[in-house]
């Protein structure tokens, strides 16, 4: 259908570091999201602010703004670190942030926010009932949190949480700005490279529509198998 | 005033990087920013009108392709349909002797393009939810009364969709003015491409970014502000008495 | 709990990548790519170019083993500075302006830059007059883009692009008057690749010393002096023996 010219080997590689980003931001996300759900909720107050500030700063600043602060911006407060290390005490180690990591804690810490009040709004409509029920049954909290508060949770939380996914893998595209050789960096580097644009970035643009239908079906699913024991049938 | 304008001057004097030059910089990249978005944002209202109403049609032939649009537009990234009307304007032959060229040569027009096909595509969705949420009961009044489907239409079903849509709504904007930041991909100065400049040229990310991330802060609040007051003024019959 | 803390932790081993001592018997250079003939790929992928080459010579003389790391102009100083690579190999411009964050070896070549527009273009000299109201394509933060928005920023417009191609694309396209970029690297992108297509506008431009400094050098993060020193040696060498005479002439012809 189209002559990618030879860039179709790396636009497959690059389709696949776009998913692998995409996913293990996701998963950095959720985890993000559950703590500041947690310290949300929590009634310490130190932690509910900074919770609080977290989430109200991330958003509301460009994904594209974040991502160029923490990759530049984050690996020089490293450097002041361990340039200092070496220099008091002749410890000779450095750590270096790679785009790919770079982009998946920027994206996961983005999203970790929105994640957040999703959880947030989703434990709330936890029937407290349940919960004490659970407690009732002598259920530890560790207990109660896996075996019922999270179950029925992620039930409130799976059509907010299959949103955050639809907007994080269209934000993974952002990496390419910052050198990171996803599918949209190589389709851009072919496209000038061959005047062609439209044959690179038309079936890029086709995998990103093709990962969300399939995620929307995946979704519908999950939602389907939290929903069980819930009315209409 | 005196004292205002001497400390700032002192707190300019010895900076390298915050000088009247990108101060000046930041300064027009606030403009770009702010017309791209505002522009789009108005345009993309006004198609997403008769759009979201051909949603709502139970005639498939009307539906299907604006849903086809919507899907296209609000599944792929944004940066994708930047770079694809930019790089893509310039391959139909002969547009550099056509009348659109001097619109076209510019990178805002073609990000403006960009812009306001996707959050058209957007807002689409959010009027089409909320025109499906209207209550029954509004429109069986409608009925009673006599009116026509477009008198129904303009008087009873978009007024209370648009109140309806107003949160989505203004989630869009704030969606809209954080997208735009990669404007700078395609060579535009706006807010985000001070910042770039600034950067390249002093090699100070934190300055750079920092700065323009606490501009974008403060344009997001005064829309959150604003659609609040919206809310209360609009919407202030559906509250619980 | 157990979970989250695992997780939490893979994430941070992951951020951490590689941790490395600084010894210097493997240098990483930063390159940007292409920027014919200093930096490219040939056809079958190969990196190439001049820098490459002296690079590659400089290395062998000191008998030490280097890698070529790609990086875009406007990010290749942080780059450095963040380590990703140890030195800088691209075509740089030695100025005052960067000596305040960098190191630079002896300049290794000295090479003007110009500007270049479509040959149709009626203009035929720069100044500013001439470029008044003109778009103008540099690389961001490059010397070409610093001298350009200080010098005529105020009556023309500068469109910065990250990379060389990106800004031929749109010379190509008409939507840039003019570009402002190294000679031989417009030499070969644009008068070589498409013959008769291009013109050089006005003069070569190797003033002011302010911007356009004494020649290109080998930037270093400011602490390692003694890196420099020996690079410095090697191309003293390199020179004596005639080595960089050969690179010199396969790339640019006789002196």
């Amino acid at each position: 259908m189209f002559d990618l010219h030879g860039y179709g080997p790396r636009l497959l590689e690059g389709a696949g570091v776009t998913i692998q980003l995409a996913i293990l931001s996701l998963a950095l996300a959720i985890v993000l999201g559950l703590l500041t759900a947690s310290a949300k909720m929590s009634r310490n107050w130190l932690l509910h602010k900074v919770a609080t500030l977290y989430t109200t700063l991330i958003r509301g600043v460009p994904d594209l703004v974040l991502m160029m602060l923490l990759f530049f911006g984050g690996q020089m407060v490293l450097n002041l670190a361990t340039d200092a290390l070496y220099d008091r005490f002749g410890v000779d180690w450095y750590v270096n942030l790679n785009a790919f990591a770079a982009g998946a804690l920027t994206i996961g810490f983005i999203f970790g926010a929105y994640m957040g009040e999703t959880f947030r709004g989703a434990f709330m409509a936890v029937d407290h009932g349940q919960i004490e029920a659970g407690k009732a049954y002598g259920m530890s909290n560790w207990l109660v949190f896996r075996r019922i508060r999270f179950p029925l949770m992620m039930r409130h939380a799976l059509p907010g949480l299959s949103n955050n996914w639809m907007v994080l893998l269209k934000t993974t595209a952002l990496v390419s700005v910052i050198g990171l050789s996803d599918m949209v960096r190589i389709a851009a580097e072919a496209s000038r490279a061959t005047h062609e644009p439209f044959t690179f970035l038309l079936p890029v643009a086709a995998i990103y529509l093709l990962i969300a239908s399939v995620s929307e079906w995946f979704f519908a699913r999950l939602q389907k198998r939290y929903d069980v024991g819930f009315g209409e049938h | 005033m005196d004292n205002l304008t001497t400390w700032f001057n002192d707190l300019l004097a010895g900076n390298v990087i915050f000088t009247p030059q990108t101060l000046g910089y930041y300064w027009t990249g606030l403009v770009t920013t702010s017309q791209l978005v505002f522009l789009s944002l108005v345009i993309g209202l006004v198609l997403a009108i008769p759009l979201a109403i051909g949603r709502s049609s139970r005639h498939r032939w009307i539906s299907l392709p604006i849903y086809a649009y919507t899907y296209v537009f609000r599944g792929t990234p944004l940066l994708i349909q930047l770079y694809i009307i930019y790089y893509g304007v310039v391959f139909f032959d002969g547009i550099q002797q056509t009348f659109l060229w001097p619109i076209l040569r510019e990178a805002f027009y073609p990000a403006l393009i960009a812009f306001t096909l996707n959050t058209a595509a957007y807002t689409t969705e959010i009027f089409r939810g909320a025109i499906k949420a209207t209550p029954r009961g509004e429109i069986e009044a409608a009925r009673a009364y006599g009116m026509s489907q477009a008198l129904m239409m303009r008087r009873i079903i978009l007024p209370s969709a648009f109140r309806r849509a107003l949160p989505a709504y203004g989630n869009e904007v704030i969606f809209m003015l954080h997208a735009s930041a990669i404007a700078s991909v395609v060579t535009l100065m706006d807010l985000t491409g001070a910042a770039r400049f600034v950067y390249a040229r002093f090699y100070a990310p934190f300055e750079a970014f920092l700065f323009v991330a606490a501009i974008y802060l403060c344009l997001t609040f005064a829309i959150l502000y604003f659609f609040r007051y919206l809310e209360k003024r609009l919407l202030a019959h559906l509250k619980p008495a | 709990m157990k979970k989250l803390l695992t997780i939490t932790i893979l994430g941070m081993a992951l951020a951490a990548g590689s941790a490395q001592a600084r010894d210097y018997d493997h240098v990483r250079f930063g390159v940007d790519v292409p920027y014919e003939p200093m930096e490219y790929r040939t056809a079958d992928g190969e990196l190439t170019g001049f820098d490459i080459e002296l690079g590659n010579a400089l290395c062998a003389e000191m008998d030490i083993t280097c890698e070529w790391i790609e990086q875009e102009w406007d990010g290749i100083v942080p780059g450095l500075l963040a380590r990703n690579y140890d030195a800088i190999m691209s075509s740089m411009t030695i100025n005052d302006e960067r000596r305040q964050t960098l190191l630079f070896s002896d300049p290794y070549i000295t090479i003007p830059g110009a500007w270049f527009a479509a040959a149709g273009s009626e203009l035929e000299e720069i100044n500013e007059e001439a470029l008044s109201g003109k778009s103008i394509g540099v690389q961001r933060g490059t010397t070409y883009d610093n001298y350009a928005t200080d010098t005529f920023g105020d009556l023309a417009t500068i469109n910065r692009y990250s990379t060389a191609d990106d800004m031929v694309l749109d010379l190509d396209a008409q939507r840039l008057d003019l570009v402002f970029l190294e000679f031989v690297v417009g030499k070969t992108t644009l008068l070589d690749n498409d013959e008769g297509s291009y013109k050089v506008v006005g003069e070569m431009v190797t003033e002011p010393e302010e911007y356009f400094g004494e020649g290109f050098g080998i930037a270093f993060r400011q602490r390692d002096e003694a890196l420099a020193e020996r690079f410095n040696e090697a191309l003293a060498t390199l020179k004596e023996d005639g080595t960089y005479d050969e690179i010199y002439e396969k790339y640019f012809g006789e002196e």
